[in-house]
């Protein structure tokens, strides 16, 4: 039997997506200049000539959150990159040798990053390197690393028992290329599904460090960076703090949605820790 | 037991030496000179000479690191240099908000998670559980520190129930204390509470399907006593592990929303340090978080086996 995504893939699938094109757009085209000062518009509330407001620079809202798209985007989705990229061959690796001295340095190295939450990463990088949008890249990207590796060894362990696994041994082949060959492809849906989901937890872990100023630093526009700005102006411009909020909730609801379809689409008897 | 326990403190050990390692090596050695990084470009040569004698800069590396670590351990974090006071005595001050902020938002996320995971799992399929995951959907996408800013505006600014921000101090008494952290631990608790309710839920559809269930209803238990009666033990470990994880995201979570509540806490203790560049305290104060993370986890081991009896058995 076969069937598409369900409608909650599609509804997260056109929230998140909107906002990629919103940010892809942001680099041809915005409503304004982000990076004009109009101090005599500034703190606008929405209006037909800026359906967003002003901020207290009059920087058009919509512009800025447009141009933070990108930001955000970026760089959850280079941490992404770096979470597989690195964790996924360590899986592979590990289930490969399991219960060898390979395999345990992997496990017990990747219980050690885990103990080092993103903040906590980013706070130590800050403090020796100073606070830049590559350094939240780095901080997100570390604490991928072990959720994919777990991941990946998991997943791969139960298919090293199979009959098609053995029937490789037998022809020869050796433990990196059966890695590559057989493990990979049948483990790719449950690694999509999860970078789906550390995608919208980066989006989340981007926002907050830039909003305690560990990440995208000005004049970079960040959704982080817009409600740290808002935040001494709530009590008489709550607009400004409002709207880069709910980009921020829309654009992981959306990525979420989009996971959850995407699971239940691709192997419906895979589940997903989604912690 | 015993065999489990001491098996795992060994790896405790071995996790908090290895992270004792990393963090020193990051903070003291990687890019060159921390006195200079503390004093800025413009440093006079005599005073960073200064700064470094007095840091004990001027040793080899691992001498320092084995006396910052048995300094440590008798509870010596060294001296701040922007405040000429000893780190382990700021650090106390700071941990007496953050820690029961955290304790606050675990509790509350505890509170609310708990009774919503089960009823959703109780009403499957139904209104009621589908209102339950579409509240925690939203729940898990919202930032804590923007969902902190919205209690402030509603709250603190419209309403006027509570104060905008600030810490009052345990002297002035508990109920006070514990009013200025009402706001900011509902802030850090509702989107853990989304995430461990779903897990809740889950947890216990998965036991909710065992044989040993069927056999309790044959018995004679109406559904809702067996899942309080059976299922509700079974479905703890999955939770357990989600708190025992969702405790290094608490007290992340509680250095971002002291940010917005302008709490005393270590998270403005140690943002403060970093733009004085005040190395010595990020270095203490990051490897008390880790270490509360680490030993946190271990407890979470241990409590698996009290829950589990197999699990002892295993290893």
């Amino acid at each position: 039997m076969t069937r598409g995504p369900s409608l909650t893939f599609w509804i997260g699938a056109v929230l998140s997506l909107s906002f990629v094109a919103a940010a892809l757009l942001s680099f041809l085209w915005t409503p304004y200049d982000v990076e004009a000062l109009e101090i005599a518009n500034r703190l606008k509330t929405p209006s037909v000539a800026h359906p967003f407001g002003t901020d207290h620079f009059g920087r058009d809202i919509l512009s800025m959150i447009m141009v933070g798209a990108r930001t955000s985007i970026a760089v959850a989705l280079v941490a992404v990159g770096i979470g597989m990229g690195l964790g996924v061959p360590l899986g592979l690796w590990a289930a490969a040798r399991k219960g060898g001295l390979v395999d345990e340095v992997i496990m017990r190295g990747n219980d050690l990053v885990f103990a080092f939450p993103s903040l906590v990463i980013a706070i130590l990088i800050t403090a020796v390197f100073g606070a830049s949008a590559l350094n939240a890249i780095i901080a997100i990207g570390i604490f991928n690393i072990p959720v994919f590796a777990r991941l990946t060894r998991g997943a791969a362990l139960s298919l090293w028992q199979r009959e098609f696994i053995l029937a490789a041994r037998v022809a020869g082949k050796g433990a990196a290329r059966i890695s590559a060959e057989h493990i990979l492809p049948n483990i790719l849906n449950l690694l999509i599904v999860q970078g789906t989901i550390q995608f919208s937890l980066g989006i989340l872990a981007e926002a907050g460090l830039s909003y305690v100023g560990l990440g995208a630093q000005p004049p970079l526009p960040s959704w982080g960076r817009m409600l740290a700005d808002a935040q001494t102006m709530v009590s008489f411009a709550p607009h400004l703090a409002l709207i880069p909020g709910l980009a921020i909730v829309l654009m992981v609801l959306g990525l979420n949605l989009m996971g959850d379809g995407l699971r239940d689409w691709l192997d419906p008897r895979i589940r997903v820790a989604r912690a | 037991m015993l065999r489990y326990t001491l098996k795992r403190a060994l790896s405790l050990l071995v996790s908090l030496l290895v992270a004792s390692l990393v963090i020193f090596f990051v903070v003291e050695v990687a890019p060159g000179d921390p006195a200079a990084y503390m004093l800025g470009v413009n440093a006079q040569e005599d005073t960073l000479a200064a700064l470094r004698a007095e840091l004990g800069l001027d040793q080899p590396k691992l001498v320092r690191y084995a006396a910052w670590v048995t300094g440590m351990l008798q509870g010596d974090f060294g001296t701040s240099y922007t405040y000429r006071t000893p780190v382990a005595q700021m650090v106390a001050d700071r941990l007496w908000v953050s820690l029961p902020l955290a304790a606050y938002a675990l509790a509350l996320s505890t509170l609310i998670a708990f009774p919503a995971g089960i009823y959703a799992a109780s009403r499957r399929g139904r209104a009621g559980d589908m209102a339950v995951m579409g509240a925690t959907q939203l729940g898990v996408a919202v930032p804590n520190f923007w969902f902190a800013m919205m209690l402030v505006v509603i709250f603190a600014i419209n309403l006027r129930w509570f104060s905008a921000g600030g810490f009052p101090g345990w002297e002035g008494g508990v109920l006070p204390a514990l009013k200025a952290l009402t706001l900011p631990a509902i802030a850090l608790a509702l989107p853990q509470a989304a995430i461990l309710a779903r897990v809740m839920r889950s947890a216990l559809l998965d036991t909710l399907g065992e044989d040993f269930i069927r056999t309790a209803r044959a018995k004679g238990l109406s559904p809702g006593q067996a899942l309080r009666a059976h299922a509700l033990r079974n479905a703890l470990i999955p939770v357990l592990t989600i708190l025992g994880l969702q405790f290094s995201f608490l007290l992340a979570g509680a250095i971002i929303i002291e940010q917005v509540f302008f709490l005393p806490g270590l998270g403005r203790l140690v943002f403060q340090a970093i733009s004085a560049r005040d190395l010595i305290v990020v270095e203490s104060v990051v490897m008390l978080l880790v270490f509360a993370v680490i030993v946190v986890n271990f407890l979470v081991d241990l409590a698996y086996a009290a829950v589990d009896p197999r699990l002892r058995a295993r290893t």
